[in-house]
């Protein structure tokens, strides 16, 4: 690491967090100036963006090479009050929570209280939205049944291709002038949308390009003030950069950081929208940059990795935006998802780590920052020197890079009906969700609890927490005839909560391409400019909605506790069940172990248990997949969760496979937390019999301890894990590579870590099935290892 | 009829005891009786039941009922298990809803353990894995082991044998067109030392790996390293001499000593003999690996 690097790392992970109102009150100051009037909504909003970007503090910090802010400082993260405008209230908790807290200074706080709530409140996008919603979904909504991602931030969820890399800003000018010449007012009805849309993108264009230029100017004015000859030239440098790049193509490796990184500023701050914004299959872009830098003498791989470097710290000077209430709570982290790609496959198909995707590795294990994120996308054709090399920086215990099955992401697109060619150039994005980066809008809906859903069935249509009926009348559980009667019941209730679900998205869907167009991000991704159509229309290639099913190991054991207790065994009475439900196993310790233990359970290659999962994923698949959403695209499922299994938990009572109410559900695909006792193998097995290759992904979380993985024998047997997995179509999986700290924890509740393995000299056993003593040691080994846990989210 | 077989546990996802990814099925009943044993629930050849009694639910008395030979008590809320009159049926185990009680050895049909143990084969193709029969002592079971790794060939499956080495050179050679590669234990090299610390003579299974260092196709020693027992400069010196004697050179595996079986005889009721055995230092085992290095053997710390 370069003394500038240290620098600007040290500074980086030092700022904190905070609200800024620098973007709130120039929005609010355009919308109220006179400039609206007149226009249509999508050019009220590319002039409100250059409003903006022409007005916004221009931010070069100290020892930067790579430059660009998109608040008025590092970690000033901005309000987007036309989407969310918080209340003094909710400021009050931002600058106070726990959680991801976000200081509020008394400047910040008057700004809002004098300009912008007065002028927004009424007018925001959360409340049109609720105002659309139907009471049954509100009550759906409130019980915990599902989220909503779109009530607090856009839906962007999307990643930039390699189109830029190639193009500069004017260049998609140009484009935009040639599909105005091309539109038909004498057949197309949508021939005035398609030009007011086509002309707010090219406005959006120009207030880009100018704001490269602004950041040109203050550097040649820093330039002109400093003394240190050094620091001149570096500015002078970033001015030639800024005066290039985002207007025109780049030219080298350092631009094209530098001209995705305004690409970058301008979407986030064009609106808020899922994942920030993400450069996608970063080595695969940036080679022809390095290999002719190397080659030409320009550039030097150490020049490279520092650059890298400075464009890694940008990421981590922008939090997401600040979220409150049950979307805080569904993702709770600042980290914004902006998931950065090596290895995979190239669009001829051939393997595609290269040089870069190393050189990406050795930067995230020396950056070890929460953000950006990273992946390594494993195909076939990668080599084990690539898979082995990421392996180690998993097992330094930093839960990244998460590791990501290329023929997967390949086949699960050709599934949605993408070319190949498109297919390949894809990846995963935000967790872990499939998509044609550059290409397509594939939005996340919101989170759908499976488990509550089983709940409202036991209990008839109605929510036990809140006592409402909100469900349909499935029948009085108690009278089912069988297993599969319940069954029967559950499929009906949950087509009744995706219909509710799918309605409101449907909504949600018309009023962002109505009221909320965003014609800088359309620029980015084909076939926008071509359509004439902004990316919330519909203007992209691929339109897909995604809505992520939660609890599926949870839900899983419990039809497996009732099934093998209630019909087989019949060693508990429905009526009894339901009943130790209702009191939270008060008084029922021994039913409540009798279910949890007693019971086949998902992630332990028993297919007693695993019928269930297939046919629980069967059901959310029939339910969801292939519906048509507003933008001329298909519903799609996938399985993942951030953090919301612990807000669906707490919105969830007591369930049958002895989980207590209030506790979290299960994550991602993972089984329930130590109901795994057969080791990652069976885990792997169980999971790979849901057939990932029609979900838009899946997400497994393995806890491994770092002795396990010892030696290169660790690195090459986990290697095969991975490889193992994939082959079965495994989508996606992450290692916790635990620590002292956790271990500790294990020791104090050893039931919560039932599935925790550890290594002792000679076998490998589950630590709580360790003597005491052995649990001491090992809680007490591992120095300078970090846990995971803390450092990044499970996402 | 198919050969039926007692064993007490198969683990999957075994990386240290043998090639690749592999599962482990372990067989109940040893011949030794070796005081630092880590797997002390497979030394009796019979079923017996394994007691955690800080699980034990206070409210509840199922085992109590399950039992047809009385022999489990509450006492203090807690269960308690009189094991002269246990006969290891393990109904009370079945019945116990905290796990507080646990059957160590359960009755297998050859195809039962197949079932089980072809069960992680696309990791073992991944990884150049298989199955490795380890205990206990697999050759005190020697009809049900041959049966079983006849029948794990035939699904292709590579095949380990982890013995003690003291069973007739018969049995050994019954399994030996069967076995991929034996690993084979070997702790004392002084006789009478070897009968104090594990029950017998080492004389038998000092001639069964001398006779196996030239007909099986693989084998590599494995030496646990025992602070008191065989630690010494001198001990560890006349097992790598040992070693280095024989007609062909395997790779020697240094197991250090770790406490795990410790608990585990808490469990069954039994005494803890190595309550002051210390886990040797990891400077105590580079140094008994720089002994075996010295006479050009291979050397391999764990498994």
């Amino acid at each position: 690491m370069t003394e500038r690097i240290r620098k600007l790392r040290a500074r980086s992970l030092r700022a904190k967090p905070r609200l800024s109102s620098e973007r709130g009150v120039l929005l609010t100051r355009f919308y109220r100036s006179a400039a609206v009037n007149g226009l249509s909504v999508p050019r009220q909003r590319a002039a409100a963006f250059a409003y903006l970007l022409a007005r916004k503090k221009v931010v070069i910090l100290p020892d930067e090479l790579l430059v660009g802010e998109r608040g008025p400082a590092a970690k000033a993260t901005p309000s987007y009050p036309e989407i969310t405008c918080h209340s003094l209230q909710d400021l009050d908790i931002l600058d106070k929570r726990q959680k991801t807290p976000f200081h509020v200074s008394a400047k910040t706080r008057s700004d809002f209280a004098r300009e912008i709530i007065p002028f927004w409140t009424g007018k925001t996008m959360r409340e049109r939205l609720f105002a659309h919603m139907s009471s049954e979904w509100l009550e759906a909504y409130r019980a915990g049944v599902f989220t909503e991602f779109m009530e607090q931030r856009a839906p962007g969820h999307t990643v930039c291709g390699e189109k830029i890399y190639g193009k500069g800003l004017l260049d998609l000018r140009q484009e935009i002038k040639a599909s105005l010449q091309g539109l038909d007012f004498f057949n197309d009805p949508q021939a005035l949308a398609r030009q007011e849309e086509l002309q707010a993108m090219d406005t959006a264009a120009a207030a880009m390009i100018a704001f490269g230029g602004r950041y040109a100017a203050r550097a040649r004015e820093m330039a002109g003030r400093k003394k240190n000859a050094a620091r001149k030239r570096e500015l002078l440098r970033i001015a030639t950069v800024c005066g290039h790049v985002p207007a025109q193509a780049p030219r080298d490796f350092r631009e094209a950081l530098q001209h995705y990184w305004f690409i970058h500023l301008g979407v986030i701050s064009e609106a808020n929208p899922w994942d920030a914004f993400n450069p996608g299959r970063l080595d695969q872009h940036l080679l022809p940059f390095y290999s002719r830098g190397l080659a030409d003498g320009s550039l030097t791989s150490e020049k490279a990795r520092e650059l890298l470097q400075a464009f890694w710290i940008k990421f981590n000077n922008h939090p997401s935006p600040p979220k409150v209430g049950v979307t805080a709570e569904e993702s709770c982290t600042y980290t914004d998802f902006a998931l950065i790609n090596s290895g995979g496959l190239n669009a001829e198909g051939e393997d595609g780590v290269n040089e870069v995707s190393f050189l990406i590795l050795d930067v995230i294990e020396e950056m070890r920052l929460l953000q950006p994120s990273s992946m390594v996308q494993v195909s076939k054709k990668s080599p084990d020197a690539f898979l082995h090399r990421a392996l180690e920086i998993v097992r330094t215990g930093f839960g990244q890079p998460s590791l990501f099955n290329s023929e997967a992401i390949v086949a699960e697109l050709l599934r949605q009906g993408k070319s190949l060619a498109d297919a390949r150039r894809g990846g995963a994005s935000g967790c872990v969700e499939t998509g044609a980066f550059g290409r397509e809008s594939y939005i996340l809906t919101g989170y759908f609890n499976l488990v509550k859903v089983l709940e409202i069935t036991l209990n008839n249509g109605r929510d036990p927490l809140s006592g409402k009926k909100i469900g349909l009348e499935t029948g009085n559980p108690e009278k089912f005839a069988n297993f599969t009667a319940l069954m029967a019941a559950f499929e009906k209730q949950l087509g009744h909560f995706i219909d509710i679900k799918i309605r409101g998205s449907n909504v949600i869907d018309r009023l962002y391409a109505r009221d909320l167009p965003v014609p800088f991000l359309s620029l980015l991704i084909d076939d926008c400019i071509a359509n004439g159509r902004d990316y919330h229309d519909g203007g992209a290639r691929y339109n897909t909605s995604y809505i992520q099913g939660v609890g599926l190991g949870t839900i899983s054991d419990a039809l497996s506790a009732i099934r093998h207790h209630v019909y087989t065994r019949k060693d508990l009475a429905m009526g009894q069940l339901l009943e130790s439900m209702r009191l939270d196993f008060r008084g029922a310790e021994k039913t409540r172990l009798l279910l949890q233990n007693k019971t086949p359970r998902y992630g332990n290659d028993d297919d007693a248990a695993d019928d269930i999962t297939r046919e629980i994923f069967e059901m959310y698949f029939r339910a969801v997949d292939d519906r048509p959403n507003m933008r001329g695209g298909r519903y799609r499922i996938n399985l993942l969760p951030t953090t919301v299994h612990i807000y669906f938990g707490k919105k969830t009572g007591a369930t049958a496979d002895g989980r207590r109410s209030g506790e979290p559900l299960s994550e991602g695909i993972s089984p329930v937390q130590g109901a795994d006792r057969q080791g990652p193998t069976a885990v792997l097995k169980s999971a790979a019999k849901i057939d990932h290759l029609r979900t838009g992904g899946t997400l497994l979380n393995q806890k491994f301890t770092p002795q396990l993985l010892a030696g290169e024998d660790g690195i090459v047997r986990l290697g095969q894990l991975v490889r193992t997995y994939f082959a079965m179509n495994g989508h996606h999986l992450q290692f916790n590579v635990v620590d002292a700290a956790t271990l500790r924890a294990a020791q104090k509740h050893p039931e919560k870590y039932r599935d925790l393995i550890v290594r002792v000299a000679g076998y490998s056993d589950y630590f709580v099935d360790l003597g005491p003593a052995t649990c001491r040691k090992r809680s007490s080994a591992a120095p300078g290892t970090r846990s995971s846990v803390d450092q990044s989210i499970t996402t | 009829m198919q050969p039926k077989g007692t064993i007490f546990s198969i683990k999957k996802f075994a990386i240290h005891d043998g090639p690749g990814i592999r599962s482990t099925i372990f067989f109940k009943g040893c011949p030794l009786r070796c005081t630092w044993c880590h797997n002390p629930e497979g030394i009796s050849p019979a079923a017996e039941i394994m007691v955690f009694p800080d699980r034990c639910l206070k409210e509840c008395a199922d085992c109590l009922v399950a039992c047809p030979k009385n022999a489990l008590k509450k006492r203090g809320g807690t269960i308690f298990l009189e094991r002269n009159k246990c006969v290891g049926c393990g109904l009370c185990a079945l019945s116990c809803p905290a796990e507080a009680l646990q059957l160590a050895g359960s009755r297998v049909t050859v195809n039962e353990a197949v079932y089980q143990l072809s069960k992680d084969t696309a990791f073992y193709r991944n990884s150049g894995g298989g199955i490795t029969c380890s205990g206990g002592e697999p050759l005190l079971q020697p009809r049900f082991l041959q049966a079983l790794l006849t029948a794990c060939r035939r699904q292709n499956l590579h095949t380990a044998v982890d013995t003690c080495g003291h069973a007739p050179f018969s049995d050994f050679e019954k399994i030996l067109p069967l076995t991929d590669l034996f690993l084979y234990d070997l702790k004392i090299m002084d006789e009478g030392q070897h009968r104090r610390l594990t029950g017998v003579s080492n004389r038998l299974l000092i001639k069964n790996l001398q006779k196996l260092s030239l007909l099986a196709p693989r084998l590599a020693i494995r030496i646990p390293l025992i602070p008191g027992a065989n630690d010494s400069a001198a001990a560890t010196a006349e097992l790598a001499d040992f070693c280095a004697s024989l007609p062909r050179r395997h790779s020697v595996h240094l197991l250090p000593y770790h406490r795990g079986g410790r608990a585990k005889n808490k469990r069954l009721g039994q005494f803890d003999s190595l309550a002051e055995t210390r886990v040797p230092a990891p400077a105590a085992i580079q140094k008994a690996g720089e002994i075996f290095l010295k006479r050009k053997l291979t050397v391999k710390i764990g498994g």
